[in-house]
């Protein structure tokens, strides 16, 4: 039984690259599809071309680009660490809303009242925006919100569930609740945030009009820059020390805690940071689809965010980013082609990967590519003897 | 013919009060003639109080009355009568019918009313009062008067009383404003609390202004009492219905530790039987259709205990001991099972009545109603509890799930068949599902997504209530009922939720374990 | 200033040095306890000669008394073995100690100054009191090394762990704690796949790793082979001295070649001491033979 023995020293120079030479070509051949390639095939491609890319499909894959990060942002806290968040939806769809604030103020007055106001609140007769709206001028400003608000909600809600030791289940149906708890409060009116029918009907974006295909394109490959970007960090991260600790949290805290380590603050950080990822993916999202309501933070979005990473392979990484792929890939044909079949495919999915797959894709790849290399290594030995 | 009626009038009151009938020419002016005219007769003829005069109304109401020259028939079943005596007549060709409008008709109708509050009959009495509370004006109060003092039961009398004040305080004396106020404090009544209110803003004398301050606060005190038992019962209805739903789920995961995401989708299995076997009763016994709940609650059981069963045995046995996988495939199953139900029953809520004898309430304050359906469903969930308790605590299959649920390995030695006991107990906390399910369709709508509503605030119940006993069940979920309601009340209800769910959080903070915490080495999970 | 008087004056000091240490071996401490110390905070103070004083202690679950005014004292770099039978509250002892458990009532102290009932358990590891449990707790999916790595004394915090990189006398120490434990050749495996026995000994690599003052090994030997057991004594007996340790154990033979015949043994019975002394001793007590150690 042959295992490869790694002096520490060699081990920690392996350590230092954060990824091998296949690991960094198979990165950055990514990031040229998905910043230069795509962008080609759509706008320089002729239209009648077969590998021409319709706006469509760029719209679709944007948008799964950010579904992707949320994906990731899964895989660090659940495959990771070993909390199971139902309720990501939530940062999500608040990163979402900060952004959407800063596109309907940029309507400016070309909405239907024609007031400076958003449409929604003149239909509320409000005479001035409340104060939630006092940044939504400024595009630094609301970017910050962008990253602050979830951040900050992470990060109270976290101290005081991780501290108490909430664990587990118990964790996960909290999640939960707290994001249904947000949604019923966004659908009123009186919270300011468009009710059940969210913002729409976006004009602008950095003075440039948001409809148009450059500015879809950029928005595109400002995503997949950002996914590659959250990925090479999320690597960074596995690899250290701290990931490790994390690792070791999910399989024995007790253990932990007796080491000298204290639980509470990678939890809280690890948190936070996936908290932070999802409301970026959900401000990028949103000038993409035109369109952010309340149901975005519905606790059936967050459980999805978790099937995406479960399909995948939790653990991997890049197993949550092909799930998500995957999955919504599946949904886009569905809802199209079968629509009354969608939820049934989606429910056969949960069940499926958790009784049979619980490696995810990655996983099946994996033991594929072994007992590929197992029947490989047999027949070269039976070649020696 | 106006001289001719005051003459009678007048012989009328001189002539001791026995029975008066009502005459022709009486009878004639009011079935025809100036509307005016027409009121100012029905209100002298009705304040001689003679109820023989009742049917004469309730044809005019009924429009079976005609008139010709004065005189007055009427028309029923084929045969005429006149009205006055009671005559068999012949209709005259040229009779006319009544013109009765709207005026015309509320003045009948109170009239009656009047009329009746001198029946020998208490109940009719008592119902006319009720009825007049809302259309008396000054034109009716001689008769009031008249019967208050005829009136010889004592509430009786101190309604009709209430019925005269509230009809002097819109006098044009103030001084009887006054006493009027002052009568009405001793009121209970909602209705009255309006009127005062009402009052309040436009009278303009001073004094009169106090007396009604007074009477409104003394009012709003009685009320208050019904209010706040109001409160308590919605309170406490919501907390019957959570109990059912929670109690399901606190048998699977407080038991077995499976958190089960599809508990929601077994409540509507069960409401949807209920549904089928209503439809059952309607199409095929249509007569025994009040007893159709009593068939409905144990399909609703068994339907919801055969799914959770089958549930069990193709899915969740291969996941003991993985929570949160378990939570992601029972998620999966309640897709599936809301979609299954969206194709056979259709996407939109379906229609399910409460059997007669659960419908209305009764009346325990004036401002206070109590639905008989969600008091029965209180006693159901105390029902379903305490056999729930027995069930686990008293006999041998609670003994063997209790068994297996502490020490799996141990109770499978020592020859407790523990796949075939997982099957049963899972299939008990989907069969109480089921229960609840059909209780809930009792009260609420019955759709492919009534779980949905209810799975967030049923894994709060388990959250609080603690792990392993069903008294912490019992307690969480009437406690969260109770503080939702109150809490709607004052902040609306979804501000009420937020406030529960942030309190919710902060206890965890205190007692990880919730209410009732097991200490300990077990207390690792 | 020659060579020569540099030595000279070299092994002045350690004479000194050496007198010093010799000082504490009687019970007040001598010359070093009679004089003002500061206290260090985290720093336990051993001059006094105790390492772990439990007095009083009191637990109850839901009525059951688990602990009943236990009253326990370890000097320091002894070898303490603690016996009894189930349900004794060993572990809940030593769930005290470490601060999984707060106690009803009495008073638990490391050294003379730091109270342990007022830390939490990652200050108690830090303070230098190492566990071992019961059942093997290593990181199931991560390798041998990376298992020794984490235990490895070093800054717990977070941004620490981020930009940590494993310096060349870390490595060394890993590697020796790997040759100490006899998974040399098992760096890389994955933890999860190792034998019962073989868990048990990166445990105790992992305790030892964090270099601790005091150890606390809750049936360290379980499900070890005869010849693992006897490496495990070594290895106690080894750290004797320079560490303290409290073995709680079921196999007398083992007990056996720890104590040597020359140290006390601890027996616990429903919740407080029964006996103490030599192994000899306890094991001739009446009391014990009737509650444990049968006829």
């Amino acid at each position: 039984m042959s295992t490869v023995m790694m002096s520490p020293q060699a081990l920690q120079q392996k350590r230092g690259l954060l990824l091998g030479v296949r690991g960094w070509t198979a990165v950055l051949s990514a990031l040229a599809v998905l910043t230069v390639l795509i962008p080609l095939l759509n706008r320089v491609v002729p239209a009648d071309s077969v590998f021409h890319l319709s706006d469509y499909a760029v719209g679709l894959t944007g948008k799964i680009l950010c579904y992707a990060i949320c994906a990731l942002a899964m895989d660090l806290i659940w495959g990771y660490t070993g909390i199971l968040s139902l309720g990501h939806g939530l940062f999500f769809a608040l990163g979402g809303y900060g952004m959407g604030m800063y596109l309907m103020r940029q309507i400016g007055r070309d909405g239907n009242y024609k007031s400076d106001l958003p449409d929604f609140m003149v239909f509320l007769n409000w005479k001035d925006l409340p104060w939630t709206w006092a940044l939504s001028d400024s595009f630094i400003a609301q970017m910050a919100l962008v990253v602050l608000v979830p951040g900050l909600l992470a990060l109270v809600f976290g101290w005081f569930a991780f501290r108490s030791r909430i664990k587990g289940v118990y964790f996960s149906i909290i999640t939960q609740a707290l994001t249904y708890a947000a949604m019923l409060l966004f659908f009123r009116n009186e919270t300011g945030f468009g009710g059940n029918n969210g913002f729409t009907d976006f004009k602008r974006i950095l003075g440039q009009p948001i409809a148009t295909p450059t500015t879809r394109i950029t928005l595109f490959i400002i995503t997949g820059a950002t996914l590659v970007g959250f990925y090479l960090l999320a690597r960074w991260i596995v690899n250290s020390k701290y990931g490790r600790v994390l690792q070791a949290i999910r399989d024995a805290e007790t253990r932990v805690m007796f080491t000298g380590y204290n639980p509470l603050a990678y939890k809280l950080s690890i948190w936070t940071l996936s908290a932070v990822m999802c409301g970026v993916a959900g401000a990028l999202y949103v000038p993409q689809v035109g369109i952010i309501n309340p149901s975005e933070m519905s606790p059936s979005a967050g459980i999805e965010i978790a099937i995406w990473a479960a399909v995948g392979g939790r653990a991997t990484l890049i197993g949550p980013i092909i799930g998500a792929f995957f999955v919504n890939g599946a949904k886009s044909w569905f809802t199209v082609a079968f629509p009354e079949f969608w939820l049934y495919f989606l429910g056969a999915l949960f069940i499926a990967v958790t009784l049979f797959l619980p490696q995810g894709i990655v996983g099946l790849f994996k033991r594929f590519s072994r007992s590929a290399a197992d029947t490989a290594n047999d027949a070269a030995n039976r070649t020696h003897a | 013919m106006r001289c001719l009626f005051w003459i009678f009038c007048l012989l009328g009151a001189l002539c001791p009060p026995l029975v008066f009938a009502l005459t022709p020419e009486q009878a004639g002016q009011i079935a025809a003639g100036d509307l005016d005219d027409r009121i100012k007769t029905l209100n002298a003829v009705v304040a001689e109080a003679d109820t023989a005069l009742e049917p004469f109304v309730k044809a005019l109401l009924d429009e079976a009355v005609k008139t010709s020259a004065g005189k007055a028939y009427i028309v029923a079943d084929g045969k005429t009568v006149e009205a006055a005596t009671g005559k068999p007549a012949v209709l005259p060709a040229d009779a006319e019918d009544t013109v009765t409008n709207n005026r015309m008709r509320r003045e009948l109708e109170s009239a009656i009313a009047v009329l009746r509050l001198v029946s020998p009959d208490r109940a009719v009495r008592a119902a006319a009062i009720t009825e007049l509370k809302d259309q008396v004006d000054e034109g009716k109060l001689g008769l009031i008067d008249k019967a208050t003092t005829a009136e010889t039961d004592p509430e009786l009398k101190a309604r009709l009383q209430l019925l005269r004040a509230a009809v002097l305080i819109s006098s044009d004396d103030p001084a009887k404003r006054l006493t009027a106020a002052k009568a009405l404090s001793g009121s209970s009544s909602p209705a009255t609390r309006s009127l005062l209110l009402e009052k309040l803003g436009s009278e303009p004398d001073a004094t009169v202004k106090a007396a009604i301050q007074a009477a409104l606060d003394s009012v709003q005190g009685q009320l208050v009492w019904g209010e706040r038992l109001g409160l308590l019962f919605t309170g406490l209805s919501l907390g019957s219905i959570l109990l059912l739903v929670a109690l399901g789920l606190a048998i699977t995961y407080g038991l077995m530790g499976v958190i089960n995401m599809a508990h929601g989708e077994l409540m509507m299995i069960g409401a949807y039987a209920t549904y089928v076997v209503q439809n059952l009763f309607k199409n095929y016994l249509p007569g025994a259709f009040d007893g159709y709940i009593l068939v409905a609650i144990p399909a609703a059981f068994l339907a919801s205990a055969l799914v959770g069963a089958v549930l069990e045995r193709t899915v969740i046995r291969w996941l003991y001991g993985r929570p949160l996988e378990t939570l992601l495939a029972t998620w999966g199953i309640s897709l599936v099972l809301m979609q299954a139900v969206r194709s056979i029953f259709g996407a939109q809520n379906v229609g399910v009545e409460n059997p007669a004898w659960m419908s209305g309430g009764v009346q325990v304050l004036p401002n206070l109603v109590l639905p008989y359906n969600r008091l029965a469903i209180l006693v159901f969930a105390a029902l379903v509890l305490l056999a729930m308790a027995a069930l686990i605590g008293k006999t041998r299959l609670g003994l063997f799930v209790r068994a297996v649920t502490q020490n799996r390995r141990m109770a499978s030695c020592v020859g407790v068949n523990t796949s075939r006991i997982d099957m049963l107990a899972f299939a008990l906390g989907a069969g109480i599902a089921g229960l609840a399910g059909c209780a809930l369709s009792q009260v609420g709508n019955v759709g492919p997504d009534l779980g949905q509503g209810y799975i967030v605030d049923s894994f709060m119940v388990v959250v609080l209530g603690g792990v392993g006993q069903l008294a912490g069940t019992v307690y969480a979920a009437l406690g969260l009922g109770l503080m939702n309601k109150l809490l709607e009340g004052w902040a609306g209800a979804v501000l009420a939720k937020i406030m529960v769910l942030v309190f919710i959080v902060v206890f965890i903070q205190k007692r990880p374990q919730g209410i009732f915490a097991v200490k300990g080495r077990s207390a690792e999970a | 200033m020659t060579p020569d008087l540099m030595e000279e004056g070299a092994r002045r000091r350690e004479a000194y040095a050496a007198r010093q240490q010799a000082g504490t071996g009687t019970e007040s401490g001598g010359r070093q306890a009679a004089f003002g110390r500061i206290a260090k905070l985290g720093v336990p103070d051993f001059t006094h000669g105790v390492a772990l004083y439990l007095d009083d202690i009191s637990v109850s679950f839901d009525g059951f008394r688990a602990l009943n005014k236990l009253s326990l004292a370890v000097n320091v770099g002894e070898l303490r073995c603690i016996i009894g039978p189930n349900g004794a509250g060993k572990t809940t002892m030593m769930d005290c100690i470490t601060g999984k458990t707060r106690p009803d009532s009495g008073r638990a102290f490391f050294g003379s100054t730091i109270d342990l009932l007022r830390l939490t358990e990652p200050q108690i590891a830090q303070i230098g009191i190492g566990r071992k449990f019961q059942k093997p707790t290593v990181y199931e999916d991560l390798s041998v090394f990376e298992n020794l790595e984490l235990a490895l004394l070093a800054d717990r915090r977070v941004r620490a762990s981020l930009f940590s990189r494993l310096g060349g006398e870390q490595l060394d120490r890993i590697g020796q704690t790997l040759g100490t434990i006899h998974l040399r050749h098992e760096a890389q495996r994955t933890a999860g796949l190792l034998s019962h026995g073989q868990k048990q000994w990166l445990e105790i690599g992992m305790l030892l790793m964090q270099d601790p003052k005091l150890l606390l090994l809750d049936e360290p030997v379980a499900g070890m082979t005869d010849e693992e057991t006897e490496r495990t004594a070594e290895l106690f007996l080894s750290l004797e001295g320079k560490h303290s340790l409290v073995v709680v154990e079921h196999d007398m033979k083992f007990v056996d070649q720890l104590t040597q015949g020359r140290k006390k043994v601890t027996v616990l019975h429903e919740g407080s001491v029964l006996a103490e002394g030599l192994l000899s001793e306890v094991q001739a007590n009446e009391k014990v033979v009737e509650v444990y150690l049968g006829r």
